[in-house]
């Protein structure tokens, strides 16, 4: 069939789709492994979100105090209340420290000790001998922690001279029988779609905070890889696990780094009081993000928030030292004073939790290999597919990620996939074999028809829709009377998609269109979120039922599948949870009340 | 004597006015330069006005207000709307600066927005930034040691030693700097321009970094380095309060001691 639209194809052995922290580590770990790489991405690299994560990188180095990677496990699969599979958990803690010194190596402008080496900050719930004390396990560069490493990984990108296509949105995957064959994308800056066949397809496109209204994500952050997934059949894992980070800014929504309490920050309501200790009194301002959120909820409702509406909490620094403020913590005090207009060395910063991390999406194995329930194997691969970084669910993060192991997810398992992805295909340039006749034109033609779109809804008032409903009907605390009604009206949100009206017609850098394929992602992410929060009948790690406040390993021992059909129907499934460990170096973590 | 105008496929017509203000209240006067690749036409200042109470705190609230919900093809790049990924460079108010920290308390009068100055504009408030980013790849922005890599621990670095590294690689490449350089307008094909160069210095100042002479050669140009005049219209723009200009006179300095 003919189309308006022009296309060029590729073929690659290797196309990373994302310039995040996870797809720079896997586009020049296969760059250096001598494979024909692509890396195509929709913003300059450097303009990836991994650019604002602030407080660091976990990896037990033991730089300031005793510390052993299983100790890091250990908190590890306690902060994901036991949904963590525990084989992928023991790998990311373990190759933490070379991971984190291979970074140190490229060049991130880590912040130091006294004795030279990278400086570590205690962050929520990292603890020394499983849980007795306090951790400092959070390397850090300042409070830019991801803006170093996102720098230096594309910096090493430029040495191993790997290709990149910016500003190009990848839309669909060449699906084949089961095996993914490559990408299509759209070049923002001609209109042209290139159409990318090879031998794996690795997702790096990150979390879609923007379903919700109010969420520390960048505006870029739309769930594009899952979305893909969804429309390829696949189903996504545990998207009911959405993080609230208990310190965003009240109003703008823009992050407070969790090492803000790692120095000494802490946090009070209207009567003045640090309520921390009444809900944690062990760990207290730094006990995991979903317990704190959850507190902070808690003191809002009951009336004893802050500022005129009680709707807020305030976080303090005003008390820490000047200098650790100007050498630690200078982003956040540029942040409070830009969107607050607070001086933290006087003041406190206004805080009330906000969206900030998607435990779910697209399940792997510790491989970084996309898995799916096929019969009786709950683990089979999908073949050509691999996910890496906040798209993926490893699931390394389970019902709760602590603060630091999402860089540290990026980079090992970024690094992962790339060795694995070297080891699968067996050399470079292996031939192609051709794509069947007629394979994108799916692709082609929901381009076609989202660009002439003239319906009567604009992009923006569906997705300010989809964004009330998240927010108001999936938020920190849930009941099954609110699930209901938010999966209708989301169901509802989805449906009004087909009514999608788009002004630019443009092929040259039309951000209406980008936006509204951005769009049709999100609320792919938003209704399989909302279906399986309304799914899971128990409390665990960041979802919270209140008409099931207690965890239920008998019947929620397991990870939820939802997949969507093209009518926005979502279909669940399950499952098992590994809570085997990878080798015998280290004892699986048995189930036990999580207790901060 | 001689004249200087724009070339005639630059010169910007009168746009249209579009009043979106609901009434009652005090306005605000948005006026932005659009440039349509695909009509052949001159790019235009099209003038928005809103209510002032519901315009947002910054300038970026500002113009997605505007996407959202007057015209969509408006169109320029945005992301993090913290200040920290450089999306949103543009000149407002006569100065190149991020749209997502600058307030609209601090404009006087209509709120103008232009696209990074002197870029080629492939449509509205984007400019094409490829030469930009080449510039960037050129220098060889990566750590360069002999010094074989220790094995299991990080290279040790002093406190001292890394404070040396404040502000300068805090950069987010936003080319606000670059962009409001004179010498860069008129001689960017050869000259780096003050963002470049200051990554230059990133890595001279880095006590990791073993490749200073390597680096100064590459720049020791009477373009690409010397063709900064020391205007410091880049430390007055730059959105995160570097010193560019600091940066390069350490290195023209560096290469006058080499010379001796």
């Amino acid at each position: 069939m003919t189309h308006a639209i022009q296309t060029v194809e590729h073929t690659y052995d290797v196309v990373v789709v994302g310039a995040g922290g996870a797809g720079l580590r896997a586009t020049f770990g296969m760059a250096e492994q001598g494979l024909n790489t692509a890396c195509v991405t929709k913003v300059f690299p450097t303009r990836s979100h991994t650019v604002a994560a602030q407080g660091g990188v976990s990896a037990a180095l033991g730089n300031m105090g005793e510390d052993d990677w299983r100790w890091h496990m250990y908190d590890t699969v306690k902060g994901s209340d036991w949904l963590g599979d525990q084989d992928a958990i023991e790998y990311m803690c373990r190759e933490a420290v070379p991971a984190i010194l291979e970074l140190e190596h490229y060049g991130v402008p880590f912040s130091r000790t006294e004795d030279g080496k990278i400086y570590q900050r205690p962050f929520g719930g990292m603890t020394t001998r499983f849980g007795q004390g306090t951790a400092q396990r959070t390397c850090a560069a300042a409070d830019r922690t991801g803006h170093a490493i996102l720098h230096t990984l594309y910096q090493q990108a430029l040495k191993h001279r790997a290709e990149f296509y910016i500003e190009h949105f990848a839309t669909d995957l060449l699906m084949d029988d089961g095996v993914c064959r490559g990408v299509v994308t759209l070049d923002m800056n001609t209109g042209i779609v290139h159409i990318f066949r090879a031998h794996q397809v690795i997702l790096a496109t990150g979390g879609y905070g923007r379903a919700y209204f109010s969420c520390t994500s960048a505006h870029t952050c739309t769930g594009d890889g899952n979305g893909m997934v969804l429309r390829a059949g696949l189903p996504l894992q545990d998207m009911e696990f959405v993080q609230f980070h208990p310190t965003g800014i009240y109003g703008a929504g823009c992050l407070i780094s969790e090492g803000v309490r790692g120095e000494g920050g802490y946090l009070t309501n209207a009567k003045g009081e640090r309520f921390m200790p009444n809900y944690a009194p062990s760990a207290q301002d730094l006990a995991s993000r979903d317990v704190v959120s959850r507190a902070m909820t808690v003191e809002i409702r009951e009336g004893r928030g802050v500022g005129p509406k009680a709707d807020h909490i305030y976080l303090h620094v005003e008390h820490l030292d000047p200098a650790v403020i100007h050498e630690r913590l200078p982003g956040i005090s540029d942040l409070a004073r830009i969107f607050a207009g607070v001086d933290v060395s006087q003041e406190p910063i206004p805080v009330v939790p906000t969206v900030h991390y998607n435990m779910g999406g697209i399940p792997t194995n510790y491989r970084g290999e996309v898995v799916q329930r096929r019969g009786d194997d709950p683990d089979a691969v999908v073949p050509g597919l691999m996910a890496v970084g906040e798209a993926a669910c490893v699931s390394v993060h389970g019902a709760n990620r602590l603060g630091s192991n999402s860089l540290l997810d990026l980079v090992v398992f970024g690094r992962a996939a790339a060795h694995r992805a070297a080891e699968v295909i067996g050399g470079r340039g292996k031939p192609h074999s051709p794509l069947p006749e007629g394979c994108p034109d799916p692709a082609l033609q929901r381009l076609e028809r989202l660009l002439h779109a003239k319906g009567g809804k604009p992009t923006a008032a569906v997705r300010d829709e989809m964004q009330h409903t998240m927010q108001n009907y999936a938020a920190v605390f849930r009941t099954g009377e609110t699930l209901d009604e938010g999966c209708k009206r989301m169901d509802g949100v989805y449906k009004s998609f087909e009514d999608i009206a788009i002004t630019d017609r443009s092929l040259i850098w039309n951000s209406d269109l980008i936006e509204t394929l951005e769009l049709e992602n999100l609320l792919g992410c938003a209704v399989t979120t909302i279906h399986s929060a309304r799914n899971r009948c128990e409390s665990r790690g960041a979802h919270a039922r209140e008409d099931y406040p207690e965890r239920d390993d008998q019947k929620w021992l397991k990870h939820t599948l939802a997949s969507m059909a093209p009518n926005g129907q979502v279909t669940l499934d399950e499952r098992p949870v590994h809570l085997n460990t990878l080798t015998d170096e280290v004892d699986s973590v048995p189930l036990q009340a999580r207790v901060y | 004597m001689a004249q200087f105008t724009l070339p005639a496929n630059s010169r910007i017509r009168k746009g249209k006015v579009y009043d979106a203000a609901e009434g009652g209240g005090e306005t605000r006067r948005v006026r932005i330069y659009r440039y349509d690749p695909d009509s052949g036409e001159n790019p235009r200042m099209d003038t928005f006005i809103l209510d002032a109470h519901r315009s947002g705190t910054m300038v970026l609230d500002v113009l997605l207000k505007i996407k959202d919900e007057i015209d969509p093809t408006l169109t320029f790049r945005r992301s993090c709307r913290e200040g920290i990924c450089g999306s949103c460079a543009m000149n407002i108010d006569g100065v190149n600066t991020l749209a997502c920290t600058k307030e609209l308390a601090d404009i006087s009068g209509d709120i103008k927005v232009y696209p990074l100055p002197h870029m080629k504009v492939v449509k509205d408030l984007v400019p094409d930034m490829s030469h930009f980013y080449a510039q960037y790849a050129g220098l060889e922005p990566w750590l360069k040691t002999q010094t074989p890599t220790p094995p299991d621990h990080e290279r040790l670095q002093s406190r001292k030693e890394r404070e040396a590294l404040d502000g300068l690689y805090e950069c987010i490449l936003c080319a606000c700097c670059s962009t409001s350089c004179p010498s860069y307008w008129w001689n960017s094909h050869r000259y780096l321009g003050p963002a470049a160069l200051l990554q230059l210095y990133r890595w001279i100042a880095d006590s990791r970094d073993e490749a200073t002479e390597e680096r100064l050669d590459l720049v020791n140009d009477a373009y690409r380095l010397f063709r900064c005049h020391t205007i410091m219209n880049c430390t007055a723009t730059c959105p995160k309060g570097l010193n560019p200009g600091l940066a390069i006179a350490k290195v023209k300095r560096l290469l006058a001691e080499r010379e001796v």
